[in-house]
């Protein structure tokens, strides 16, 4: 009992073709697009690669342009099959191929909806990752004299002023690093020499924050240092000021900014699944009325499209002994080896038996 | 004696008419073209409006846009006319209107080529409007409670952080203008009083910038007070420091981005005024011009499908010259009046030529009326 058959004529099998032709090559542009979401993607995490720890969010992109690709390989292939369809010479050479066909397609789409599941779920890892980025960003922000590390403070600085952002989780971060480096300090003057002395490891803690977290959009000039003391400037109050700094801390504004981005990737990655069922579902009502057609006297004539031949359970059961007998055809058979060592014996009597009548 | 006669099959016209029709087409596409390159320098004038003086500058991108509308409209009347000439039914309505669209083309290929020069000659003024314009928006940097000026200063600080350039012509414009506002200046501190009493007109100034001009690529935190003042930091040195603040003026850093797409839009222009040249003249005036005749001609013929001669003047330029004065001429006398008649048109003056009667020349005569 066939699973979903439909009739199909010849004129309803030729419009099949069509229609799937133009499908497939519109999954084949598709797959280009996914291709170039997944590179952009990739650019945008690479640009920033700096201030995160691990690569684990890569595997996002990774896995959209390898989709991508593959899709445009395997919406080819089946455009090429539509080509083929309607000419009884050339269709039977794709008998086995279709097969395959139909197993990378279904797992281009597991694939695909894997993305969108791992988008969502790799979340917490790239916060991790900018977190620990970050801090050892803020930290080495002096470093412009250590090899390795003197691109620091430019990346942090044009980070901040980008993403409209300060410090890790808001300003106070700089707060408890010592940013300015111990070449600028001056060790003879009274104020560096308290502030290094009033913490355990000897740093030069102050409560001021680089330049780049100023607020452009503030009505007074930025205020940098000193931002505790409300004294230390004129009609300021530390607790309610808001707009003389960014409030935003890094992590957040970064989290927020690739969220968005693979939020706005979701809408393709889910029509392009709806169009690779789609391609595949009709290529398997295109290959099996064709076939049908083909077997009859009468090629013209109407046959009979479906999904499987056998329903569900019996197709599995179908599949199942056709695995075991592949694993099967590896091992020796023991009934077969006692067989043809009878038949060998049975051949020598056949050849001794000849020579004794004759003597 | 035609100028340039060529012979037509009915074959021929109809594919002359055809490539007339897609050279038509591709005119259209480079009149979009100017188009938009017209509206992308209105949109970049109108983006930095608020650092520009008022200034002639306006011009140069309106007459791109203008010249661009104008091209797409010649070039859709152009193709029409070219498809609808293979028709001769509807070649007879445009007949009248084939001379004016050769002149107006040529007149609008002239416009092309003065839109690609005017792009070139826009930086003075340009540089005029910035000075001034920069310099008002330095003054009223502090000013951000006054209506009208309140997002002067978010403008000119995302301005030196987005070009990188700091001041007018260098950061010393900062130390010239009183850029902290009065409301956040403390008048009971000896220090404030001191500096508004040092100089005539009141103002707090400082050898200090905002922090917009800060460089990025400096090693050290950003020094934006006491800048001028060498013992206030520690190792520091103004005269050769240059990594600490952005050295460049902002109207330089400005005048540049505008002279760079400026000169792009003018290549630009350029190459599609010479590509006009070329298709214009050469292919659509010879083109239409041949096609117009040759298909005049075949209606005296009065045969569709034979050949024709088409030409580019039915006489020679000489004659051709000679017969449009003399339109003209006869324009001219149509409004003057005519003195031999005592000046009324309305007298039958009697013809002094002789009368032809016939090869006898015998008059003719009268013949009786019947009773």
């Amino acid at each position: 009992m066939a699973l979903l058959k439909i009739k199909f004529t010849q004129q309803r099998r030729v419009h099949l073709a069509q229609g799937l032709w133009l499908l497939s090559w519109m999954a084949v542009m598709w797959g280009g697009v996914i291709f170039c979401l997944g590179v952009y993607l990739k650019t945008e995490l690479l640009r920033r690669a700096e201030v995160m720890d691990n690569t684990e969010i890569h595997v996002v992109p990774n896995i959209l342009m390898m989709v991508g690709l593959a899709s445009i390989g395997t919406n080819w292939v089946a455009s090429r099959v539509c080509q083929d369809s309607l000419d009884p010479t050339r269709f039977p050479r794709w008998k086995v191929p279709l097969l395959a066909w139909f197993a990378v397609a279904t797992v281009l789409c597991c694939l695909l909806i894997a993305v969108v599941a791992l988008s969502y779920a790799l979340q917490g890892s790239l916060e991790e990752s900018l977190k620990v980025g970050l801090r050892n960003g803020i930290r080495f922000y002096k470093d412009t004299d250590v090899p390795g590390r003197c691109f620091q403070k430019e990346t942090i600085d044009r980070l901040q002023m980008e993403f409209r952002c300060c410090g890790n989780n808001n300003f106070k971060d700089w707060f408890e690093v010592q940013w300015v480096s111990n070449r600028y300090l001056d060790f003879t003057s009274k104020d560096v020499k308290d502030r290094i002395r009033s913490n355990v490891d000897n740093r030069y803690l102050l409560d001021g924050v680089p330049f780049s977290c100023c607020n452009p959009t503030s009505p007074r000039p930025c205020l940098r240092y000193h931002l505790t003391d409300n004294n230390a400037h004129f009609n300021y109050d530390y607790q309610s000021e808001e707009l003389n700094l960014y409030s935003r801390g890094c992590r957040q504004a970064l989290t927020d900014y690739y969220m968005e981005l693979m939020n706005s990737t979701g809408p393709g990655v889910l029509s392009v699944i709806l169009i690779q069922l789609s391609v595949l579902l009709s290529l398997r009502y295109l290959q099996t009325a064709v076939e049908t057609a083909m077997v009859l006297e009468d090629p013209e004539g109407d046959s009979e499209g479906y999904l499987l031949e056998k329903g569900v359970k019996e197709t599995i059961e179908d599949l199942k002994i056709n695995a075991l007998t592949m694993l099967k055809f590896g091992q020796v058979d023991p009934n077969a080896a006692e067989g043809s060592s009878e038949v060998a014996d049975a051949e020598k009597d056949e050849k001794d038996a000849p020579p004794s009548p004759a003597s | 004696m035609a100028v340039l006669r060529l012979k037509f099959t009915k074959n021929e016209r109809d594919k002359l008419a055809q490539v007339l029709w897609i050279l038509n087409w591709i005119s259209v596409l480079t009149g979009i073209l100017l188009f938009s390159l017209g509206l992308f320098l209105k949109v970049e004038i109108n983006k930095r409006g608020e650092l520009m003086a008022e200034r002639d500058i306006q011009y140069v991108p309106n007459m791109l846009i203008a010249v661009g509308l104008i091209a797409c409209a010649i070039n859709f009347l152009g193709g029409k006319i070219c498809y609808d000439c293979v028709d001769t039914n509807k070649f007879l309505r445009w007949k009248l209107i084939m001379l004016p669209y050769i002149i107006c083309t040529f007149f609008f290929t002239f416009c092309v080529l003065v839109g690609a020069l005017m792009c070139y000659s826009m930086r003075g003024e340009l540089e005029e409007s910035l000075n001034l314009g920069l310099t008002e928006a330095i003054r009223f940097y502090k000013d951000t409670d006054t209506p009208g000026r309140c997002f002067l200063k978010r403008t000119v600080d995302m301005l030196q952080m987005e070009f990188h350039c700091c001041g007018n012509n260098g950061y010393k414009d900062w130390f010239q203008i009183q850029w902290i506002s009065n409301r956040y200046l403390d008048m009971s501190q000896k220090e404030v009083v001191d500096r508004l009493r040092s100089n005539v007109e009141g103002k707090y100034l400082m050898s200090g910038v905002p922090f917009s001009c800060c460089n990025l690529n400096s090693p050290r935190p950003c020094i934006q007070q006491h800048v001028t003042n060498n013992s206030a930091h520690f190792n520091y040195e103004h005269q050769t420091e240059a990594l600490n603040l952005w050295m460049r003026g902002c109207r330089e850093a400005l005048l540049e981005y505008y002279t760079h797409i400026m000169q792009s839009i003018g290549l630009t222009v350029l190459l599609t005024w010479l590509f006009e040249v070329m298709d214009a003249c050469l292919s659509v005036l010879t083109g239409v011009r041949y096609l117009q005749t040759s298909l005049e001609n075949v209606l005296r013929q009065g045969d569709l499908n034979s050949e024709s001669d088409g030409w580019l003047l039915e006489n020679s330029f000489m004659e051709t010259a000679r017969t449009n004065l003399n339109i003209i001429k006869c324009l001219g006398k149509g409004n003057q009046i005519d003195t031999a008649n005592n000046g009324d048109p309305n007298i039958n003056v009697p013809s002094t030529s002789k009368a032809h009667y016939g090869p006898d020349n015998v008059p003719l005569k009268e013949i009786p009326e019947a009773s």
